[in-house]
């Protein structure tokens, strides 16, 4: 093996207040220090992303008096990825009576997580979710409505009652607006001073803390440097090592892994969500792969033929010759089974040679028992642009053929590690959103991740952040020495990809890295596999630096040259990646090794060696793991059962 | 299966490129012929640039410059006029959702950037949005610092005002409204905006002073008044319905004076 690794001391505080779980969130309120409204001008706040965690804490930091700047790559804070999340946002408000609670929302993430997320994290995230619907409506954020006006809500993703609150199919894109018009009216009002088509390469610390960030003006070329008091990372999740992802394209992991570089630990990096219902490869030209909302498992049958190899058109596939294969092995759950267990189910098929379309890798999503139950309209009004969506793409339509699905990878559980306060192991720096490894577990539940982004954004971070600014009484001046280190690194990096004059393009390689990591470390890892792969990734990140071909200069907008700082950042993610999925040799969540299933093929965990938070301190030797110990004192660790 | 192609029904074609090249705002700019083929009807527009691209940079030439992001419809990133029309032929379609196999084997395709004065061209396809911003910046939110809010439920809302609010939520501001209009008018987003949040109950207290906020900003951007010629509707993917001109035009008027 080349990447040889060590273990160092665990994390003994995790800052999370002590006493009844109900009471932790309101305890660290309290305790948390305040800062004078008048010493709040003078900090600054350096936010980098405008998602939905981002865009929300950029807007309340700015409510709240501090001096934000806040950063994104895009050409408006309104185009950040957040955007695309479809189905909806879970709240445990009960306004449907139906037995939900903030204790029940807590106790299904947790057990949805499979065992591996904090659980005070967890409570509070349950907790603020009610307040999260409320900032929501007064917004304006135009959710779905029943006729008396009141809220609708549906039942999603494996959850037993009805808490997800949605707007049709465009749930993030209407979160996301909601923040994107807080944060353009905190603009407007002087608190914020908004920089697009800037992307941070990194991080400035000096004294020990988080100072200020080298960030990249994709228009002119311009290298700049903005100081703080205080750096927040929300910049999302790093599903691109693989390619082909339904994360946008220009999701990257470059933030996060310049941090980690600099001595933030990352945790869990193996922990992925591969989603069950996407749409499938059509070519090598592929780009990116997109998703179709899971609400679409709970009216469409999910089946392939019996037989392998079965290349009839489904229509001429009678109804004993297919398999229901969800409903068949896990009768109680059937279509509405967790992401992890359905996309494994789908793996599982197609290996077995009996998936359908191009290539054998992709399974039937079949609404014909919808329509002759509810009727075309009722399933239209339902899932409409969703079925154009589909047709748009495919040049199938699904009204009259069932739609093709496969498993993408989707979101990424690690991240960043983070105590309580969303804070990482850089003082001063705060981690949000997808891009710290907090409170998902091993696996997130659907409709979770925007719940998520926004209490990290609008309730937690604003008040732990100001705990931390509070007991500063000014950080002093930053040494010139540590900013000129990381503005030669940027500067250094950018003129040896420049330089290198080869025969292969970025994509090419990030291609082939992707490949890789689907191969090895995707859906179903093996000791094997993943020792392939860790052989692998450092030869053709050594390629890469030897061969790729970077038109063009530093001068000016050169989208190519973005694109190949963002892969040489991924090949070194990707080992780590690689390394931490090797070193659970247990499966949990999203991570499947195949060692380790129970006489039924279903994920097997190991309590007693792995109920931890695997977090990686970088070393120039190689990684140093930091765990975590996973402590249950309310939700009693179980195996999952979906059947 | 309809007659449409398909990655097994229609080999790859060949299609004959025209594209705006221009180096930066000060450049003049022109159309450069490029030859492409093999193009599979199965690929997006977006992954039919790819392809050239990455054979330039093989080349030693520049890549086209283009905005994207999400490739799913939805961020308002991308956006090209594809022979002469915003975001192409396909109608309630982003650039990015546009597939191949909507042309045929021996096109000639020509593509250009958004043109409108207060959208600068930054490279090749690339323009600047950022005058859309400032008019959100203007007045295009309900001003509620976080935490403050009544409970969800404190307020009920018709769903037919829910409903009409939100299909006006969908734009996506990614501009063809303006590139399409042969006055260059921004009324489309903006009136989106002023009638998405004119509907709810949320939204009244501000409702005039957003709606005269919002149009002067849009006036001051430089983007030309609206005629009603509707050629903004029929480009934008979201679909958003003329009528909400009219009722940016009611609120703006009631306004006038004070």
């Amino acid at each position: 093996m080349t990447l040889s690794w060590t273990v160092g001391e665990p994390i003994q505080d995790t800052k999370a207040p002590s006493g009844p779980i109900e009471e932790r969130w309101d305890t660290r309120r309290f305790q948390a220090k305040l800062v004078n409204p008048a010493n709040k001008r003078k900090m600054t706040v350096i936010v980098v992303g405008t998602g939905l965690a981002g865009g929300s804490a950029a807007a309340t930091l700015g409510e709240l008096g501090y001096k934000v700047k806040s950063f994104c790559y895009q050409d408006s804070p309104r185009r950040a990825h957040s955007i695309a999340a479809q189905g909806g946002i879970n709240a445990a408000k009960n306004y449907r009576g139906d037995g939900d609670s903030v204790y029940r929302l807590f106790y299904d993430t947790v057990k949805g997580g499979d065992f591996r997320a904090r659980e005070s994290n967890v409570y509070r995230l349950a907790q603020v979710s009610v307040n999260i619907i409320d900032q929501a409506v007064a917004q304006g954020v135009p959710f779905a409505r029943e006729y008396g006006g009141l809220l609708d809500t549906r039942s999603f993703g494996g959850a037993q009652v009805s808490r997800t609150f949605y707007a049709r199919g465009q749930t993030g894109q209407q979160l996301l607006l909601g923040a994107y018009q807080a944060l353009e009216r905190q603009i407007a009002a002087g608190t914020v001073e908004m920089h697009t088509r800037h992307e941070m390469l990194e991080l400035i610390v000096s004294g020990g803390r988080a100072r200020g960030v080298v960030i990249r003006d994709l228009a002119t070329g311009e290298i700049e440097t903005h100081l703080a008091d205080a750096v927040v990372l929300a910049t999302g999740g790093y599903g691109n090592v693989f390619f082909l992802s339904t994360n946008a394209k220009g999701c990257n992991t470059s933030a996060i892994w310049r941090a980690h570089r600099k001595g933030a630990m990352f945790a869990n990096p193996c922990y992925t969500q591969i989603h069950p219902t996407c749409i499938p490869v059509s070519g090598e030209y592929q780009s990116k792969l997109t998703l179709m909302s899971e609400s679409l498992r709970n009216d469409g049958r999910v089946w392939v033929p019996l037989k392998k190899g079965d290349d009839r058109t489904p229509a001429d596939i009678p109804e004993d010759e297919r398999d229901y294969y969800l409903e068949r092995i896990y009768p109680a759950f059937g279509n509405l089974v967790p992401r992890d267990i359905a996309s494994r189910a789908a793996k599982n098929v197609c290996d077995e040679g009996r998936g359908v379309g191009p290539g054998g890798l992709g399974v039937y999503l079949d609404f014909a028992d919808a329509i002759g139950r509810l009727g075309r309209d009722a399933v239209e009004a339902k899932y409409g642009n969703l079925f154009e969506m589909y047709e748009r793409i495919t040049g199938e339509n699904p009204y009259e053929t069932p739609m093709r699905i496969y498993p993408a990878v989707h979101y990424t559980m690690g991240g960043l590690w983070v105590d309580y306060d969303l804070q990482s192991t850089i003082p001063g720096l705060f981690v949000i959103g997808e891009a710290n490894f907090s409170d998902h577990g091993a696996n997130r539940l659907g409709a979770s991740a925007l719940m998520q982004g926004l209490a990290d954004g609008y309730f937690v971070l604003p008040t732990t952040i100001g705990d931390y600014l509070a007991g500063s009484k000014g950080f002093g001046d930053v040494d010139q020495a540590d900013v000129e280190a990381a503005q030669a690194a940027v500067t250094s990096k950018i003129e040896k990809l420049l330089a290198v004059d080869g025969t292969r393009t970025a994509d090419s390689f990030h291609r082939e890295l992707g490949r890789l990591m689907w191969d090895y470390c995707g859906m179903e890892r093996t000791d094997a596999s993943l020792r392939k792969a860790l052989e692998r990734i450092p030869e053709l990140r050594e390629e890469f630096w030897n061969n790729v071909k970077v038109p063009g200069d530093g001068e000016g907008l050169n989208q190519a040259l973005e694109r190949a700082g963002r892969v040489a950042d991924f090949f070194d993610l990707a080992e780590l990646m690689c390394l931490d999925a090797l070193h659970r040799t247990e499966s949990c969540g999203g991570h499947f090794r195949a060692e380790s299933q129970d006489e039924d093929g279903e994920a097997l965990r190991d309590d007693e060696h792995f109920a931890y938070v695997a977090a990686w301190e970088w070393g120039e030797d190689g990684p140093i793991l930091h765990k975590e110990q996973l402590e249950y004192e309310y939700v009693k660790m179980t195996q999952r059962s979906y059947k | 299966m309809s007659e449409r192609a398909t990655s097994t029904g229609k080999a790859g074609m060949n299609l004959t490129l025209k594209i705006w090249r221009q180096n930066g705002a000060a450049d003049r700019g022109q159309m450069v012929t490029y030859q492409v083929d093999d193009v599979s009807p199965d690929m997006s527009f977006l992954e039919m640039l790819d392809v050239l691209n990455e054979r330039l940079t093989l080349e030693g030439a520049d890549p086209v410059a283009f905005d994207h992001d999400c490739r799913e419809g939805i961020c308002g990133m991308c956006g090209m006029v594809i022979n002469g029309v915003a975001h192409g032929e396909q109608r309630a379609t982003t650039t990015c959702q546009l597939h191949m196999r909507h042309f045929r084997d021996g096109d000639t395709i020509t593509i250009e950037p958004w043109r409108a004065a207060p959208f600068p061209v930054v490279k090749d396809l690339v323009v600047d949005r950022s005058a859309f911003d400032r008019i959100i910046q203007a007045g295009g939110f309900i001003s509620v610092p976080a935490g403050s809010a009544p409970d969800a439920h404190a307020v009920p809302v018709p769903k037919a005002d829910a409903d009409a609010a939100f299909d006006a939520a969908t734009c996506i501001g990614c501009g063809a409204c303006v590139a399409a209009c042969p006055n260059g008018s921004a009324s489309l987003f903006t009136a989106a905006k002023i009638t998405h949040l004119g509907l709810l109950p949320q939204g009244q207290p501000e409702r005039a002073s957003r709606a005269k906020a919002m149009v002067e900003q849009m006036d001051a951007e430089g983007f030309g008044g609206c005629t009603n010629t509707g050629e903004c509707t029929a480009v934008c993917p979201k679909g958003i319905p003329l009528d909400a001109i009219a009722r940016m035009n009611a609120d703006y008027l009631k306004t006038a004076g004070k």
